[in-house]
């Protein structure tokens, strides 16, 4: 082939595939969409995916959730003070937390802690034909392995940001409040005063089911199709996290523009 | 050839199969009837896993027709099709227990997703089967904790559960200490006889096949080659299937996978050509 001709040809290689691939995670959604009734119906099996996605992940959540609350009142503190208003400190925390740390940082957690994990699993039982053997028996995967733990990304992650933010706000009040001594009415009235539920709360409740739709797919996709080897479950849980953590990222930016853009 | 009085349970008939552009099976032919124990031998790569995946539906043909139970295999929508598998019972090559379930979890799953038995009766079915495969004493145990052989023996409970009429073995000898592959060439024999099933074994284990098989067929460059009683093939002269016989390592069946002349290799003759 020419050879000026190569980069442009691995290039259309290189979309072409990755068109075929979202494709592919387009037509295993639908997949699962069609079988969503399954773990709905038989509780016990998603109760199980709770407890080992959502459950599990509660100690890395609501510690990062505390830390971050403890920083955010630090740096908060000092700016906030050269202005004369470090009452406000309430107000900033619990606003940074509800509209996007809450949301985006326990979903790049819960797709490292969990996310990864799922992929794992489901790729070691395709490797393993677990799955081969399920389908044999008549049983639909679909329905009995994937549909589960896509369900339980998307219930874990938005209680899991509920926790996040209560543990940051806990954690920022003991700084605040507790340690550098900003009154603590101020405090609170504040942050009571300044959060809208239908636009703080429920708006970051939306980016949290949304992030969890994105990792809870991700995650069982990649497992379904890694390449039955170490090699391929080893890439397919790196790939897990990477692709859900830039979704997560990249979802809320333009979440972030629809729900906040004109508002001031 | 005594089961030719008895109805074909499976009937492929010119089965065309090709992994993209490889083709495996070249219009094969193949009837199996009900009650027989039949052995599918062929070198690796000869499409023997691949025709359990057609008669299982996993696969599609090209062209041909896979009928199991006078039903098309390959026309079947997926509900037809789990009603079918329903009746299918199948041996992984390596067992494929899951392996988050105990040995009685694994063996109840059939049952559990397929029934509605109640549990005290689903437990006495599981300890039927475990005790039919010598292996009540290792209900509690986890896969991770069985030896091959007896992950292999769990499976196979597990896949005769929901009494099928079929059973299909991937190669179920491979890897396994003579005991343990005559324990589960014995059990083959005896579950298919004691339970009214029709068996396809896929392997290369001419002995054990030899021992249990009403007929062993030899697949060759994708299609039937030979089809014969175990008597036959212990007193047959064709090469090929000798060399199969007597394992030697060059015959019919070449050693070497296909190369360039090895001299052109060496001196870099071949080089620009691939």
């Amino acid at each position: 082939m020419n050879r000026l001709l190569e980069p442009l040809a691995d290039l259309g290689h290189v979309v072409l595939s990755a068109l075929a691939r979202l494709g592919l995670v387009g037509r295993f959604f639908l997949g699962i969409l069609a079988v969503l009734w399954l773990p709905i119906r038989r509780f016990s099996l998603l109760v199980r995916e709770v407890y080992f996605s959502g459950f599990r992940s509660l100690l890395i959540v609501t510690v990062s959730g505390l830390f971050v609350g403890m920083v955010l009142a630090v740096q908060g503190y000092e700016v906030l003070q050269r202005f004369g208003s470090a009452e406000s400190l309430g107000v900033l925390v619990a606003l940074s937390l509800v509209r996007e740390l809450g949301p985006v940082v326990t979903a790049l957690l819960f797709a490292g802690r969990a996310g990864s994990a799922t992929t794992a699993e489901i790729g070691l039982m395709q490797a393993t034909d677990q799955i081969a053997a399920m389908d044999m028996m008549a049983v639909n995967p679909m329905a009995r392995i994937i549909a589960p733990r896509f369900l339980a990304a998307v219930v874990s992650v938005p209680i899991l940001a509920c926790l996040f933010i209560s543990a940051g706000i806990f954690g920022s009040y003991l700084v605040g409040v507790q340690l550098i001594g900003i009154d603590e009415g101020a405090f609170w009235s504040q942050m009571q005063a300044s959060v809208d539920f239908r636009l703080d709360v429920i708006n970051g409740l939306i980016k949290a089911v949304v992030f969890g739709v994105a990792i809870g797919l991700i995650s069982v996709f990649e497992g379904y199709y890694a390449p039955p080897t170490a090699e391929g479950v080893s890439s397919a849980t790196t790939r897990t996290v990477v692709v859900s953590s830039l979704a997560v990222l990249m979802l809320d930016f333009v979440l972030t523009v629809w729900m906040f853009r004109g508002l001031s | 050839m005594t089961s030719n009085a008895n109805p074909a349970l499976v009937r492929l008939e010119a089965v065309h199969f090709a992994y993209d552009e490889r083709p495996i099976l070249r219009g094969l032919d193949l009837t199996i009837a009900k009650g027989e124990v039949v052995a599918v031998m062929g070198g690796s790569g000869s499409g023997k896993t691949t025709l359990l995946g057609l008669i299982g539906g996993r696969l599609l043909p090209q062209s041909g027709a896979v009928m199991v139970d006078g039903k098309n295999v390959p026309t079947l929508k997926r509900a037809e099709l789990y009603r079918l598998r329903a009746k299918l019972g199948m041996l992984f090559q390596f067992g494929a227990l899951f392996t988050d379930l105990s040995v009685f979890d694994n063996i109840a799953f059939p049952y559990r997703e397929q029934t509605n038995l109640p549990e005290p009766m689903i437990r006495d079915l599981v300890l039927m089967k475990l005790e039919a495969v010598g292996l009540r004493g290792a209900a509690e145990l986890m896969p991770a904790q069985l030896s091959g052989g007896m992950a292999r023996r769990v499976a196979l409970a597990r896949a005769v559960a929901l009494d099928p009429m079929l059973m299909l073995y991937d190669e179920p000898f491979t890897g396994l200490d003579p005991i343990s592959t005559g324990i589960v060439a014995r059990l083959i024999r005896r579950l298919n006889d004691a339970f009214g099933l029709t068996s396809l074994v896929v392997t290369h284990d001419l002995d054990s096949s030899l021992k249990i098989a009403d007929r062993v067929v030899v697949i060759s460059e994708g299609t039937v080659y030979r089809d014969l009683t175990p008597e036959e093939v212990r007193e047959t002269d064709d090469a090929f299937v000798r060399q199969f016989a007597d394992g030697l390592p060059d015959g019919p069946v070449p050693f070497h996978y296909p190369a360039p002349p090895f001299i052109d290799q060496l001196v870099g003759r071949h080089e620009q050509a691939s």
